[in-house]
């Protein structure tokens, strides 16, 4: 398939198309908004499941309905009200129904602003819903990688039976880039043996959260555990450059990367050994990689459209004796490459353990 | 059990439907879940829908339906039941959905999604069971508790000033346009069970002929936090929650009258 001009939000609906999504639900809100339009129109189309919902927290109750019938299904929602969701997430952990979400992050705390930020980073990676689970996260950095993460997300539901979101500012959703869609799937011939279709010639199928005894629920809680376990061996994701002659690594998601490559250009050309860490699986997160790098001396510049929220995830990686700055804007503005430079000379001038954001 | 009694030289006149798990219940003496129960599954029976059905039980102290029909089933957040059930019903048209919820888990935190699914006149069957009160937190008050009732959460009575008035959810769902059949029954003796039978297959009926929302609203009792004995909790649903939630069909759409004039001639 060729290359065309797609906006973010068309790209991950239409791959989520093409990715077999049989089944949609959704509320309006800027600036995720012609991702949910783009669903109303095409999976009408193609006689697949659509429904505009009367609040997040029915969309998500109706997610986990039709995940638990068998659907391959999606939301798609922005920050307010993914906050909303969060006690469907729950539920979809504990009873292992596969499950995508789209979020394209605007501005907060509160009704905050419809500009493009970070500022869920802590929401998904780890403060979902109430109980002991991680949702896989995927963080596309381009329109490409929108379209590419968004199919990897369906395969990743289906396989752990999870909950996958990918998670994009408000910036990735609404630019247009060339990009090219895969292929349409066919959708799978029949629902999964453990899917809600009546019990007709076997035993009746139960999707459920409920375990009444500590004993049962510790068992589950063992068992999503060892998915978890299973999930961080296997999916890990990040894109690195030049970080093995650096003397500087940026660690950067998302859009935030991207300003941060521009930076790189301008640092390389002063002669400043920098290179990029770039995690695509906010969960699973590169912890490893990030500590093997603090070991041989490096300094660390986190650079977010948030306050420093995977920051302490870096912090956390690469010990207390590594020196990690950080350069973060907040409320939806977008980092401009030369305050990363700025920061940058900084990192390096001061290696600090101090806050060093805007 | 029933199913293991000798039959050879008997008539059988009642045994355990089929739909009905052979199983204990965690109800308390008198309540009327296990009724309420018995009744869909003696439905479901009639109606040859046992293996075409999914239930969606609620949060409340039915929250183990899914262990007492013997029927796929999840289990629902409290008050989502209606979402969860849009979501596989619009997945699976051709099944049979109904959801089975509390009046605290319908008329209060459910309440957008009880009349959304009935705005959009979503194919499903929901059995509503008021108690007017929340049974399984141990007796607080619901949106339908009575005026003056005491509950755990309204020591004095409930105050309409404090508290705003019972809801009378049957009326408020046969409003709405996409709602097919909205009827309340109730469940306080034996005349009563049977009409409430018969309302129950009525709702499963329109939803096979597809025409919209169905809900039975079944008045029962809660002996254990009401505080009286089983007897005692028949005789306050006839004499204090009768005259407040009066019984009767408030929404029987066109076609199902229609069906209703056939099988009389
Ligand atoms: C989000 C949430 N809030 C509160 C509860 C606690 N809770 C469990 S059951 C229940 C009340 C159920 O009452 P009702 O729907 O009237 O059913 P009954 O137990 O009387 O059959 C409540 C408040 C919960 N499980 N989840």
């Amino acid at each position: 398939m060729a290359q065309q001009l797609l906006k973010g939000n068309n790209a991950f609906a239409e791959a989520a198309i093409r990715a077999g999504c049989d089944a949609y639900f959704g509320y309006p809100i800027t600036p995720q908004t012609e991702l949910l339009e783009h669903m109303s129109a095409r999976m009408i189309e193609l006689g697949r499941v659509f429904l505009q919902a009367e609040s997040e927290v029915a969309a998500i109750n109706m997610v986990y309905g039709a995940a638990a019938a068998g659907a391959k299904v999606m939301t798609s929602s922005s920050s307010p009200g993914i906050s909303l969701m969060q006690e469907g997430y729950s539920y979809i952990a504990g009873s292992e129904v596969p499950v995508v979400i789209i979020d394209i992050m605007r501005g907060g705390p509160g009704l905050g602003n419809i500009q493009p930020s970070q500022s869920d980073y802590f929401q998904v990676t780890k403060s979902a819903g109430h109980g002991d689970f991680h949702p896989i996260v995927l963080a596309p950095a381009t329109v490409q990688e929108a379209i590419d993460l968004t199919v990897l997300a369906f395969d990743l539901a289906q396989q752990y039976r999870t909950l996958v979101f990918v998670v994009a500012d408000g910036a990735i959703g609404q630019m247009m880039e060339p990009a090219e869609l895969p292929p349409m799937r066919p959708l799978p011939a029949r629902a999964p043996d453990w899917a809600l279709t009546g019990a007709k010639g076997r035993s009746p199928n139960l999707v459920n959260s409920l375990y009444l005894g500590a004993d049962s629920l510790e068992t589950l809680n063992l068992r999503l555990q060892d998915k978890l376990h299973a999930i961080e061996s296997a999916e890990l994701r990040y894109e690195t450059i030049d970080v093995d002659d650096a003397d500087l690594v940026i660690v950067a998601f998302g859009t935030a990367a991207r300003v941060a490559k521009t930076a790189m250009q301008t640092l390389a050309d002063e002669g400043i050994r920098v290179g990029l860490l770039r995690p695509i699986t906010l969960w699973p997160f590169p912890t490893e990689a990030l500590y093997d790098l603090s070991r041989s001396g490096k300094s660390f510049l986190v650079v977010e459209m948030n306050a420093g929220q995977m920051l302490l995830d870096v912090k956390a990686a690469v010990g207390a004796d590594a020196p990690v700055s950080f350069f973060g804007r907040m409320g939806g503005a977008i980092p401009m490459p030369e305050e990363i430079v700025a920061a940058a000379h900084n990192a390096l001038a001061q290696p600090a353990f101090a806050w060093a954001g805007a | 059990m029933l199913d293991t009694l000798p039959l050879e030289n008997e008539r059988l006149v009642y045994a355990r439907p089929r739909t009905l798990a052979s199983r204990y219940t965690h109800y308390c003496p008198g309540c009327t879940h296990g009724t309420a129960h018995r009744l869909i599954a003696e439905v479901l029976d009639e109606l040859g829908l046992q293996d075409e059905t999914i239930l969606v039980a609620s949060v409340g102290c039915s929250v183990f339906a899914y262990d007492y029909f013997d029927v796929d089933a999840c289990e629902a957040a409290h008050g989502r039941a209606p979402a969860m059930a849009t979501g596989i019903k619009r997945y699976h048209p051709d099944k049979i959905v109904f959801t089975y919820q509390g009046d605290g888990d319908l008329a209060s935190i459910g309440a957008a999604e009880i009349i959304h699914v009935a705005n959009r006149g979503e194919n499903i069957t929901t059995i509503f069971i008021n108690n007017a009160i929340y049974g399984m937190t141990g007796g607080q008050m619901a949106p339908t508790s009575l005026i003056g009732q005491k509950t755990t959460s309204s020591p004095f009575g409930r105050d309409t000033q404090l508290a705003g008035y019972p809801m009378h959810m049957a009326e408020l769902l046969a409003g709405i346009p996409g709602t097919a059949y909205s009827v309340r029954r109730s469940l306080h003796d034996a005349r009563h069970v049977i009409q409430a039978k018969k309302a129950i297959k009525t709702a499963f009926e329109a939803q096979m002929a597809g025409i919209g929302f169905s809900i039975v609203e079944l008045l029962s009792t809660c002996p254990t936090n009401w505080g009286m004995t089983p007897g005692d909790s028949c005789d306050w649903v006839r004499d204090q929650m009768v005259p407040v939630y009066p019984l009767g069909d408030f929404k029987v759409a066109d076609e199902l009258q229609q069906a209703r004039g056939r099988s009389k001639r």
